[in-house]
């Protein structure tokens, strides 16, 4: 339900970046979802649709690495996958875990093209087909 | 052109949110952020919880609700400090509207202070407020099956209440079920079975609190 927040906020973040990097066209966003973020891919994808419109994002496409969950046992210090999200260490039974991966929420990249005369920031940006 | 972001898509609230738990700790108050689905009787605890402890110490509530006022007027009527957040249509607080609530709140005198979030399973889990803890509110009425339908809110939270434990003689939740299910999301997360409405249940929960009011009144001391 959020994943409309969330694309603001990514459009906000490579808007902004894109203009520091003079590219006037971006053409791929690349972003980290985890496993265990309530995120939902095909709701950010759409959001991202509706959003990009009439932003330098326009014809951008949004991919999404998905991130599986990744447990580490405060106890025994050993890494887990958790399975049907049973947490418990399945080495030592310790209960003590940290989240090393599965929470992302990330941008990881974008691509953008060039303004086609190079660093001349003045001009109008061209408008590439 | 790549340009590498390695960015959180929530620092921007991460960062309120850590302006507000600094602001929350040096004053010494214990912040609990409520998370459930609609319905699950957070209201209704939050007024028994505050009539429970109203009497030993200061408290204040930051009610988000997303159009109406019902629920701050059952609150102030308690006689305690209430703003209202209304998101209209946001499915959670974040920590911006919690900063804008902060500052209409007389921060010198509270101890403990609750956010009600907007009731909601899924986004409320995502966005840090500020708090010391999250808890979650589960009733019997929803189904036994929720903690597994949604395991970041309970996997994020400190404890789980489960409410409504006056109907479970009316309902097939299994009680014993839904306890293993939250072990296997997080084992060490305290659970309190109680009915809000009848009051069963409703001690454990209360010296909970007062524990964690007087955890962090030792810190601010020592600190």
């Amino acid at each position: 339900m959020h994943e409309t927040a969330l694309i603001a906020e990514v459009l906000k973040t490579v808007q902004q970046s894109a203009l520091e990097n003079n590219l006037p066209k971006v053409t791929n966003i690349k972003l980290a979802i985890g496993k265990l973020s309530m995120a939902l891919p095909e709701a950010l994808i759409f959001a991202f649709q509706v959003l990009k419109k009439g932003t330098v994002c326009e014809d951008a496409e949004l991919e999404i690495e998905p991130k599986e969950i990744v447990l580490q046992c405060l106890d025994c210090t050993r890494e887990f996958r958790p399975q049907d999200y049973h947490f418990s260490c399945p080495f030592c039974t310790g209960s003590q875990i940290k989240i090393i991966q599965g929470r992302e929420l990330h941008i990881i990249s974008f691509e953008g093209e060039e303004n086609e005369h190079g660093s001349d920031c003045g001009s109008t940006p061209v408008k590439s087909q | 052109m790549e340009v590498i972001v390695a960015q959180p898509l929530l620092k921007a609230n991460e960062e309120l949110a850590r302006q507000n738990r600094n602001l929350l700790n040096r004053r010494g108050i214990t912040t609990v952020n409520l998370i459930s689905a609609p319905g699950a009787g957070k209201t209704t605890l939050l007024e028994n919880t505050i009539g429970a402890l109203k009497n030993m110490f200061s408290i204040g509530v930051v009610e988000g609700d997303i159009y109406t006022t019902f629920d701050s007027e059952r609150l102030a009527g308690q006689g305690v400090a209430v703003v209202q957040i209304n998101t209209y249509g946001g499915c959670h607080l974040d920590a911006q509207m919690v900063a804008q609530a902060l500052e209409r709140l007389p921060l010198d005198k509270l101890k403990l202070l609750f956010i009600e979030n907007v009731g909601n399973l899924v986004c409320p889990a995502e966005f840090d407020l500020g708090e010391n803890y999250k808890v979650a509110i589960l009733s019997v009425s929803e189904g036994s099956d929720k903690p597994k339908k949604y395991p970041l809110v309970f996997q994020e939270s400190e404890a789980v209440v489960l409410n409504k434990i006056d109907l479970l003689p009316y309902t097939d939740f299994d009680l014993a079920a839904a306890k293993e299910q939250l072990k296997e999301i997080k084992n060490n997360l305290v659970m309190f079975p109680l009915s809000a409405k009848t009051g069963e249940g409703m001690e454990a929960w209360v010296e909970w609190l007062k524990d964690k009011v007087s955890q962090t009144e030792k810190l601010s001391v020592t600190g």
